[in-house]
This record gives structure tokens, sequence and C-alpha cells, in this order.
């Protein structure tokens, strides 16, 4: 523990911008802290390491396994780890509601390959509202499609946030088949429909990152750089990522670098706590820059294989907090090649149009890289999402289906568009 | 960004017979088109947008076109008021009750802003009107959502009550009460926790602390950039709860806000506050034709007008207005007015702000501002500063001596064409006519008068919100 505090701390000297990271007490104690978890994960199996992105993601039933014993939150540790960090007990708590605490990844993996879809589904159609239970009201009894059945249409993709314009193409595209009698029934336009969503979804490739897959295993740390307005969601889905990528057997390191909001890095250390990874954290009013800094220099001293970074909530219109966010990326890139490697952009399902102006502004000061749409447990539809992809080819990664640990599914477009309709 | 919703009226009516003094319902059938895709646009629910559209279809039918407005005018005016009315009501101010404490609920869904427009409504309470409140967060379950009131609380300066050993929400409330009814605080903050409208558990947790806690004001908090889903959750919320007022938060960012219509439209409960920023003290008076215009996609020419007014010199600006009242605006104001715009931040934020009508008659031409297109817009002011550099100090005072030959000397000079100083002459006398108008508060009315005098430095003739309150108390 305290050889590996000193090997940081003496890396850390010689970079000269970082000499109040160094004074922090917060830093030293987030270490230390953190210690305990690195001394027994630090000697992982070698195949472990090395299969980051394909266990984040093709994972077989050997390394859920392997991987178990890394997840762990026994109420003795958590309390020495509260104590280190100088907390009362009552800040420690865990929260009344919050009953997933020691998930295993087996359970976890288990409770997700059987409900993944459903659960995700459930929640889309928690109000048995959806874009078509309307629309048969409409079609009932009729024959053909007529003026009637297409505006019906045109205002559920409305409903849906999807927005007038992407919504108006996708009609009138709808009507010219019809008309050219193309579609001459309901089930074939609705297909088309679905078909011009998935398409729209689907052409995302080159943007971004759709997959790890894709990225090279030799990045250390991979720096994950999770962004958005206020609100949103981004704090509960760095929790809910970091629970996930660690249960693949991952190192993972977080870094609290909102450093404007009240208890915004209280709120982050009780995930940390919960998903029993270490976190970087800074006095409130710190730059987050140097709070970027610092995590990334404990990232490669302890060898962390993912280092996730919270921002503080911001508007896109702002720009000073722009700026603010650029520099935040410009220093993870001087410290680790190409970093920040994965930039997501959280977006709440209940955002209206305003969503692809965020997504446009996001991405002029940061290589937004996916988006993950939180809050689709609730009855929001979160379409926008699609005009986002139809204009910025961004991808969708991850969805938000409630505020539990494993309350993170991986974004599927089918899954997606058929929830919609079905 | 779009084109304003005068601008396609106008596109659209143009095509209809001339000459009319009532709008036909052929008119408004065009125009209605329109607006109910600005609404959309605007986040405006579809049906909320239905029910708004038959309405003001109603209303325009027939009416008398008033001798200064066009057609297009003309139902934007309609559309306006029928958006201000709908919108407006009763005022901002909280209605307290003889009693001590009074409870003030603040209840939506997660990430809405409640815990921060809990703080804000404490240090508003207290400054304007003289209330003394203790802060209560009842969030048990969201990560250090208790310990987030508590360092707002102690970075405004108000009391907040704690009772970390509870974890019960309406426990907690029960000893807030006691505790403030003992104390003696006689407004007692009740921040909840996020929930979705469709949680059963969550909403009946609300409904028992409403229940005992007897609330004078259960406010809703509502995220300006929400969607369609706004009718749900507001309806939800009103239904289950009973809401008696509504908080709008993140104004400040470049949401239309249709949200707002929707809201008020399912709930009937007044909108009291905006919040328009991170600090505690940037809650605001709700002003329906500010929120109007802006879901019209005319601007937020208030916003802007405040901006101006903190960066523009006064007595600058007031020389300026002189000239405008005086028809004196001459191409060297004109110039100065420009050095002005540059400093107040980049063109394309600036346009944005503005409603794209007016940006026609002072530009003269509407801008849609994509990237390259506030990209040329900067460079066409730079161009018009290099012009009218280009020029005499006496052309610049009159120009109606540029002639063609002064003209080619001019394009010379500034690199530019003749055509380039064409333009822009011809920019520089329409909008001089078009400030003459507004002087006159001729076609916009007060409004562009009262705007035109903001802009140009003199004190803006809006209520002072916070005295008049003091005052009244
Ligand atoms: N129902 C639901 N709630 C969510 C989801 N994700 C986040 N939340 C809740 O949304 C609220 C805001 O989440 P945060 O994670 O604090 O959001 P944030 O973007 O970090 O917020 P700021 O840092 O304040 O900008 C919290 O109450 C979360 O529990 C989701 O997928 N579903
Ligand atoms: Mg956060």
């Amino acid at each position: 523990m305290g050889l590996f505090w000193k090997r940081t701390k003496k890396q850390e000297s010689e970079q000269p911008a970082n000499e109040q990271a160094v004074e922090q007490t917060s830093t030293e104690q987030a270490l230390e802290a953190s210690a305990s978890v690195e001394l027994e994960s630090q000697h992982p199996q070698p195949e472990q390491k090395a299969g980051f992105f394909k266990r984040l993601f093709g994972k077989t039933e050997a390394q859920e396994q392997e991987a178990e014993p890394i997840v762990r939150a026994p109420e003795q540790e958590k309390k020495s780890f509260w104590e280190r960090w100088g907390r009362s007990e009552e800040n420690a708590a865990t929260p009344a509601s919050e009953p997933e605490v020691a998930t295993t990844s087996v359970a976890r993996a288990d409770a997700e390959k059987m409900s993944l879809f459903k659960r995700w589904k459930a929640s889309l159609n928690r109000t048995s509202e959806n874009l078509m239970s309307r629309l048969d009201d409409v079609i009932h009894g009729k024959k053909v499609i007529d003026a009637e059945v297409l505006d019906h249409l045109e205002e559920a993709l409305i409903g849906a946030d999807i927005g007038v314009q992407t919504a108006m193409e996708i009609i009138e595209n709808a009507r010219k088949k019809v008309d050219r009698s193309e579609v001459s029934n309901f089930d074939e336009l609705k297909r088309l429909v679905k078909d011009n969503l998935l398409d729209i979804l689907n052409d995302t490739s080159g943007k971004g990152i759709s997959s790890e897959v894709d990225v090279s295993l030799d990045i250390q740390p991979y720096v994950m750089m999770i962004v958005g307005v206020n609100g949103v969601g981004k704090t509960t889905t760095i929790g809910k990522l970091a629970n996930r990528i660690k249960a693949e057997g991952n190192e993972v390191l977080i870094c609290a670098a909102d450093t404007f909001r009240a208890a915004a890095s209280d709120q982050l250390a009780i995930w940390a706590e919960r998903t029993g990874v270490p976190l970087i954290q800074q006095k409130k009013g710190t730059d987050p820059a140097a709070v970027v800094f610092d995590s990334l220099a404990a990232a490669k001293a302890r060898k962390a294989d993912v280092l996730i970074i919270d921002t503080a909530g911001r508007l896109h219109n702002k720009a000073n907090l722009m700026a603010e966010l650029e520099k935040m990326k410009r220093i993870a890139g001087r410290e680790v090649q190409s970093a920040p490697h994965e930039v997501l952009l959280v977006v709440d399902a209940v955002t209206g149009q305003n969503g692809l102006e965020q997504a446009r502004q996001f991405l002029k000061a940061v290589p937004v890289t996916g988006i993950v749409l939180t809050k689709l447990d609730g009855t929001a539809k979160g379409g926008i999402v699609v005009a986002i992809a139809k204009e910025l080819r961004i991808p969708i990664r991850y969805v938000g289906i409630g505020e539990r640990m494993d309350d993170l599914v991986e974004f599927s477009p089918e899954d997606y568009v058929n929830s919609l309709f079905d | 960004m779009f084109d304003s919703l005068s601008d396609k009226l106008k596109k659209v009516l143009k095509n209809l017979r001339g000459g009319q003094d009532k709008l036909t319902p052929e008119h408004i059938d065009i125009a209605m088109k329109e607006i109910r895709m600005a609404l959309l646009e605007a986040d405006v629910n579809f049906k909320v947008v239905k029910q708004f559209v038959d309405t003001v279809k109603e209303k325009a039918v027939g009416q008398e076109v008033l001798e200064a407005l066009s057609p297009e005018q003309q139902v934007v005016k309609i559309v306006r008021d029928e958006l201000v009315e709908i919108l407006g009501g009763s005022s901002s101010r909280l209605v307290f009750l003889p009693r001590n404490p009074n409870v003030v609920m603040i209840v939506g869904l997660q990430g809405s802003g409640k815990t921060t427009t809990t703080g804000k409504l404490a240090k508003f309470l207290s400054k304007n009107q003289g209330r003394h409140p203790l802060l209560v967060s009842v969030d048990v379950y969201r990560p250090a959502a208790r310990n987030q009131l508590s360092v707002i609380a102690r970075e405004i300066g108000e009391p907040v009550f704690e009772a970390a050993e509870l974890n019960d929400p309406l426990e907690i409330c029960r000893s807030a009460f006691k505790h403030a009814q003992q104390t003696g605080y006689d407004t007692l903050l009740i921040d909840t926790a996020g929930r979705l409208h469709i949680d059963d558990q969550l909403m009946e947790e609300l409904q028992a602390i409403k229940a005992e806690m007897n609330p004078v004001e259960t406010l809703f908090i509502a995220d300006a950039m929400t969607g369609q889903d706004a009718v749900k959750s507001a309806s939800e919320f009103h239904n289950r709860i009973g809401v008696t007022g509504v908080i709008l938060t993140k104004m400040d960012g470049d949401a239309r806000g249709g949200a707002a219509l929707s809201v008020k439209m399912v709930t009937g409960q007044p909108i009291k506050f905006v919040g328009v920023g991170e600090k505690y003290d940037a809650l605001e008076q709700f002003y329906p034709d500010r929120v109007a215009q802006r879901i019209l996609g005319m601007g937020d020419v208030l916003t802007l007008i405040e901006k101006v007014q903190q960066e523009v010199d006064e007595e600058e600006a007031m020389a300026l207005q002189q000239k405008m009242m005086e028809d004196k605006f001459t191409l060297e104001d004109y110039r100065a007015q420009l050095k002005q715009m540059e400093k107040l931040g980049s063109v394309d934020k600036l346009l944005k702000m503005l409603p794209e009508g007016m940006m026609r008659s002072l530009m003269g031409f509407v801008p849609k501002i994509s990237d390259e297109q506030a990209g040329m817009m900067q460079r066409k002011l730079k161009q018009t500063e290099a012009i009218i550099n280009s020029m005499t100090f006496k052309e610049r005072n009159n120009h109606h001596i540029i002639d063609a030959s002064r003209r080619r000397r001019i394009a010379k000079g500034s690199g530019t064409t003749i055509r380039d100083v064409n333009d822009l002459l011809e920019e520089y006398i329409q909008m001089r006519r078009v400030m003459r108008e507004m002087m006159r508060g001729g076609l916009l009315g007060g409004f562009g008068g009262k705007l035109l005098s903001s802009v140009m430095g003199r004190k803006s003739n809006r209520p002072n919100f916070t005295k008049k309150k003091k005052k009244k108390r």
C-alpha cells in the first residue's frame, strides 16, 4: 500500500502542473483507501487481464466465475473503507432502498440474460401506450392506408420525441410507397417505418465507437469521459458502468471531476463504495482538469485498465463550461495517448428536441463517441436519439432503465425499435 | 435553427390573393400548419398543439387585419396573445398562511433540479418575502442527496434539518416540522426524492407526506428541456399529489421550452418561477410573454437585452439612442454599434437570442445559424466594418453623398466589390427606416420601442420584481 502510494507520488511530483493536487489529502486518502482493492486484484490472471474488451461483450461462464471474487462489498471492508475516508457512519450509510450492494457478477449476468430485453421492453411499455396502441384504434375497421392513418403514425413518432423533421421524412417516404401501392397493408407499413428507423440507428458505423472490441488492447488505461447536461444521470451511469466493467475482470478507477455541484463527489464516492472501485477526488472548487490529471497519474501508476471520469453537468450553450470540458479532454490526451478513448454523452429519455443541439455542441468540445440513453424506465421514449443518430451518426451505446447498479443494458437498435411498436 | 414563424407565415401567406382586410379560412388553414410545426419543434406536446391550434383557429377566422399589420403579423400576434394568455396567470409570489410553519413541498422527476431549486427558493423567500425558512431533504434514496441539500444550505446561509439517524421520509418530515414549530421557523421547505410518475410506491409516499404535512404549496419542478413526455409526468403528479405551482428549470439553456405550455395546459397551475442558472440567486419571476416568444422561435429578446445592458457602455448607448430618435443614425454610429456587438461575444450566440424577424430588419437578412453561416455572419460583420472604415469621415456622417465613384473607391479600399458596398448601404438605409418605425412604436408596438430603448441602455421598463415584492410586504 505504502509503496504504491510513494510510487504515484513520485511520479506526480515530477509533473509541474500537479503541485496543488499532491497537497490534497483527499487524493492520498483515495489512493490509500483504494489500495486494499489494489492488493487483492493486483495480480490477476494474465489472460484475465488481456481480454478486457472481449470479456466486456463476449463473456463465457468460466470468465464469469473468475470475475466473481473481484466484485465484493463485504460488510467489514465497507466499514474500513469509510473509516479510512474519515467519514462518519451516517454519510457512509447505503440508502435503505439499495438492495443490490453485493450482487455477484454471476447473479448479475443471469439476471441480465434472463431479463435484458424483457425488462427493457417492460420499461418501455410501462404505460401500455406505445407508438402503435393509439394507431390501432385508428386502423380499426379500415381496409386501406389513408391520410388519417399516416397522420396518426406521424403523431406517434413525434410523440416519441423523434422530432418533427425526422418524423415527417419517414412519413413522407411511407406516403410515397403507399401512393405507388408498394405498401398496401398495415403490417407492411409498420415494417417500413421500423426499417426506416433501424436504418438510421444502424447507420452510425465508422463514427464513434460502437464496441470496445475495436479498440486496441494496448491501450491502458482506457479512458472514458462521461458528459452531459445537468441531471441526466451521468453519475449514476458511472456507477453502473464501473460495476459492469469491473465485473468483467478489469481494474477500474473513477475520477470525480465534478468539483462544482454540491456533494457531487460524495454521491460518486457512494457509488465507488457500492461497486468496490477506487475513486480519485479533490475538494470542491478544484479545477476539474487538475483532478483529471491526478486520476490519470493514479491510473497509470496502478496500471488500471479503465479510468472513468465523471464531469459536472453543464448546459451546452455555456461557452466557458464547454471550454472547461475541452481542457479536461486536452489534459487527458496529453497524459495518455489518444485519451479520452471513449466519450459518452448521457441523454435523458425525457429530453425533447433540445437533445439534438446538446449533441451538436458537446461534439464540438469533445469527441463524443457514443450516447447513453437514461431513464427509459419512465414513460418517455427518448426518440431524440434517433435524430442524433441521423444527423450526427453517433451510436447509442447503453440504456439506463432504473436507479440500481445493474440497470444498464447495451443498446440494441432492433430491441429499441421493436419496443416502440410491439 | 429554423426560420422564424413569422418568416414562414410570410412565405406561405404571400401566395394568397392580396389586398384582403380579413383573415380568411384559407389564410388560417395554411398558417395553422406552420404554427403546428413551430409548436412541435418547440416540444409542445402534440395533443396540446392540437387543442391550441383549434382555439387559435376559432379566434382568428374573420378577424380584421389591423391596418399596420400584414396577415402573417396578424396571425403571429393572435398566436402570441393566446400563448401568453394560457401561460400567464397569478403571480409568482407564494402566498403563506398565518401558521407556523407553512410547508412547501418540492416534487418532480429525477434530475429536474429539485434540490438546487429548493436552495434558490429558500434564498428567495428569505430575501424577498421576509420568511425564515428551514430546509429538509427527504431523499433517502439517491446517494448523497441529503448531503447535497446540506451543502447548499450552508452556502446560502439558511438552516437545514438533518436528522441523519432517520431514514424514513415521513418521519423526517414529522421531526422537521416539530423542529420548525419549536424553533420558530415559519416556512419548511421539503425537498423530496426524484421519482418517476409511474412509480406507485414512491408516489404513495408523496401522498402520505402531503396528507400529513398539509403544505400551502406543492411545487412541481419541470425541466425546460423536457419533450413530449411532459404531459404525462405533469398530469400524473398533479392527479396524484395535487400540484399548486410549477417551476421551470434550466431556462438558461437554449431549449425552446414548449414543455411550459404542456405542463400549464394539463395542470392548470401557474408557473411561478424559472430557474436560469446554477447559482442560488438564479431564480426569476416567470414572464409569460418571454416564454411565449421563445416557444414561437422569436428568440429570447429580453435575455439579450439583459446581456446588452451589462456589457454596453451606457453613455455611448444613450447617445446612439438619441441619434436614432432624431433620425441621425450615421454609418459612423453603425460601425460603433458593430463594435459593441463584438463585445457581446460570438455572432451565432447573439443571433440565437434574437428574433429572426428582427434580425432581418436589422441585418437585412435572416441568418439560419449553421456553423458555416455563423462564420459567414462573422465575416460579413468584419466586412461591413472594413467597408465603413474605407469611407471618409464625411461619407460616414452623410451617406447621401456616396455616389457611384465613391462606391468604387470604397470597394477598392476595403477589398470588397461595389455590390458589397451597395448592399451595405441598402441595409443601412433600411435599418434606419426600421428604427424610425420602432421608435415611433409603430409596427412592433410598445415592445419594439421598449426593446430598443433597453438595447440602447436605458433602464429597463420591466418591473423590478425583487424590490416590488419587498415593498408590498
Ligand atoms: N428512473 C431512472 N432514474 C435514473 C436513471 N439514471 C439516473 N437516474 C436518476 O436521475 C437522478 C440524477 O442522476 P445523476 O446521476 O445524479 O445525474 P447527473 O447527470 O450526474 O447530475 P448532475 O451531476 O447533477 O448534473 C438521480 O436521482 C438518479 O437516481 C435511470 O436510468 N432511470
Ligand atoms: Mg453528477
